[in-house]
């Protein structure tokens, strides 16, 4: 059971989505532009700090909260959910756990308020899972500074206005540390935006590193450490991927229930054939049941628990679930459902990635399996 | 300064809503209650006049035991603490009722400025601010777009048919708001948890030392006669434009005293 905060949290974030997104999301998103303006007004409210303690100006919420928020914004669109699952899960999370003091008063203020976005880097344009055998990026001490080289890929709220900060994971001496690269640093810059399929009104770069040099204190957490580090992140990370996929699969489900009410074949509203109305509950059973392994996953990593099996169970079915339907939504909307103003269109494209980012289908799979005790 | 925000629960006007057969009041128990629009605009001031001015902001509210949900969200927005008005005694109140009842509450409460909203979902008679304000013998400005407090002085801007008036009256006063005066926040994870613990003080009827006789529905000056349920709307008309399709249109328009 949800205690009262958490129900109330959802149903604000419900209401702004429904209010401050649904209205104008389309049009950025056909367009493929970064909404500012959303994101200035989900700083407002404080989505950006919700596991953030309140000393470094966030709300002092747990992760759970976060996970409630991505789905409420995910059931109305998957741009702005990313916006703040990477905001907060990638960029502020890191360094909450793992910086210095110094690092931490830097930083998280600014990141728990939206007022700037942070951004992590680990996949590189060679390789994603192949880490730490297939990583290029390097860091080498020269003095007092780090000099970086290499480049990163897919990475998201790399390049927007308000980028602030991204935590680059790079070799160091055969290991890997994760380094802070403040914007504007000379030899960091970002590439132009990449078209991409769906997640069209987020922003994703590419990222490259050309003699760019920090100070030695930007190492976040321990030198070496950096491959135990965003295990940790991307297992979390996992949780909350469910959570904006379980966003997806029940916002299928509420755009079919109205449809079907209102479209009429045959003489009767399209939600009277059983052949929809199975259709329907199947989808309604997906998104239960995927909500229900992503709680799970959050309950056992909020108690302390081991939770990477959970973790990886909940972002499988939950990402399998938006995939399923977003294909089915489609479907019942027929030719409507291929045009981009209505919302399953948009499902559509923005599920396909749920499948890969932040581990894909078959890494959940394979750690699964090792949890199993099966191993190659 | 003391600013009281007075809050209403209304039925939320996306569902159907109904009266009782009985007594021929609101059904509130069949539907869901949300805070009055109007009111998340009243709420908005009010914590805005509080950063602007300093002080505290109190909640008001009148209400069936549920009626907590209503001042727990203006709570998560910001207010500082609130009293809640609940009685079986007070059920049927209409609006003359409600403001005496109101008034009295404010009498115990203190204010320097009651912040409302012009008028509430449900009912939609509006004139509660005018009422609140002749009991309590301060005056009223109504209908503001902008409030502006300046020392002892309250200065808003009175939307009119014609544009605005510029309103100035003296504190206390009551000021009804309309929906062009800001935007409302949505609370925050923090504001949530906060409410939890801000203190909430439960008032009976015999506690606002009142006349019973002009307390709730034996209280009202208005009575619910009869009620019938609204006809369904008749199938509209369709002008096809064969070359006189502006002829046609006018001709409709003319039949229904339009032009």
């Amino acid at each position: 059971m949800l205690s009262d905060e958490h129900l109330e949290l959802r149903k604000t974030v419900s209401a702004f989505a429904r209010e401050e997104v649904a209205p104008v999301i389309g049009d950025f998103y056909e367009r493929g532009e970064f909404p500012y303006e959303i994101v200035r007004k989900m700083g407002a409210m404080g989505l950006f700090g919700l596991p953030i303690p309140e000393e470094h100006g966030g709300m002092g919420g747990d992760y759970f909260a976060l996970c409630l928020a991505l789905e409420e914004l995910a059931r109305v669109d998957s741009s702005v959910a990313i916006t703040v699952e990477a905001a907060v899960s990638l960029g502020a999370m890191p360094i909450l756990r793992f910086g210095t003091a110094e690092q931490k008063a830097e930083w998280l203020p600014r990141l728990a308020s939206g007022e700037m976005l942070g951004a992590f880097g680990l996949t590189e344009p060679g390789g994603g899972t192949d880490v730490p055998g297939g990583m290029r990026t390097t860091a080498v001490l020269d003095g007092d500074e780090w000099v970086i080289n290499g480049s990163k890929a897919f990475i998201t709220n790399a390049g927007t206005d308000i980028t602030g900060v991204v935590s680059v994971a790079a070799l160091t001496d055969g290991l890997i540390s994760t380094i802070l690269v403040p914007t504007g640093t000379p030899g960091f810059s970002a590439s132009k935006k990449y078209s991409k399929v769906g997640w069209s009104a987020s922003d994703t770069r590419e990222l490259s590193f050309n003699d760019c040099r920090v100070p030695r204190a930007n190492l976040l957490g321990e030198f070496g450490r950096g491959y135990a580090q965003f295990l940790q992140t991307l297992d979390e990370g996992r949780v909350a991927i469910a959570a904006l996929s379980v966003g997806l699969a029940q916002g299928c489900v509420d755009e079919c229930v109205t449809y079907v009410r209102e479209r009429h074949a045959f003489g009767h509203p399209i939600g009277h054939y059983q052949a929809i109305q199975f259709k329907v509950s199947d989808m309604e059973a997906r998104a239960h049941t995927a909500r229900l392994a992503y709680y799970h996953a959050a309950e056992r990593m909020l108690a302390g628990l081991p939770f990477k099996k959970e973790a990886a169970i909940a972002k499988l079915v939950a990402s399998n679930a938006a995939m399923d339907n977003a294909r089915d939504g489609t479907q019942i909307f027929g030719g409507y459902g291929f045009m981009n103003e209505f919302p399953v269109g948009r499902f559509y494209r923005d599920a396909k990635i749920l499948e890969i980012g932040e581990g894909t289908s078959e890494v959940q799979r394979m750690l699964i399996a090792r949890e199993l005790g099966l191993t190659a | 300064m003391n600013i009281v925000v007075c809050v209403k629960q209304v039925p939320d006007t996306a569902t159907e809503r109904k009266l009782r057969s009985d007594d021929k009041t609101l059904d509130r128990d069949a539907v869901d209650g949300v805070i009055n629009e109007l009111d998340e605009y009243a709420v908005e001031e009010a914590l805005r006049l509080k950063e602007a001015h300093g002080g505290e902001v109190t909640v008001l509210t009148m209400g069936p035991a549920k009626a907590a949900d209503t001042i727990r969200k203006a709570l998560a927005m910001g207010a500082d603490k609130a009293v809640h008005l609940v009685d079986d005694a007070l059920a049927g109140s209409d609006a003359l009722s409600t403001s005496y009842a109101l008034a009295q509450a404010l009498g115990r409460v203190g204010f320097d400025v009651v912040v409302l909203g012009s008028e509430s979902t449900d009912a939609r008679t509006g004139v509660l601010a005018a009422m609140l304000a002749e009991r309590l013998g301060v005056p009223q400005l109504s209908q503001a777009r902008k409030v502006e407090v300046n020392g002892s002085a309250v200065t808003i801007e009175r939307v009119t048919d014609y544009g605005y008036d510029r309103v100035e009256a003296s504190l206390p006063a009551v000021v009804s708001v309309v929906e062009k005066i800001n935007e409302p926040r949505y609370p925050s994870f923090k504001g949530i948890m906060a409410a939890k613990k801000k203190p909430v003080e439960t008032l009976g009827a015999a506690d606002l030392e009142a006349d019973a006789g002009q307390l709730g529905l034996a209280g009202a000056w208005s009575e619910v006669v009869d009620f019938a349920v609204a006809p369904p709307r008749a199938a509209g008309t369709v002008v096809k434009d064969e070359g006189d399709g502006g002829a046609k249109a006018a001709e409709f328009l003319a039949s229904k005293k339009f032009i």
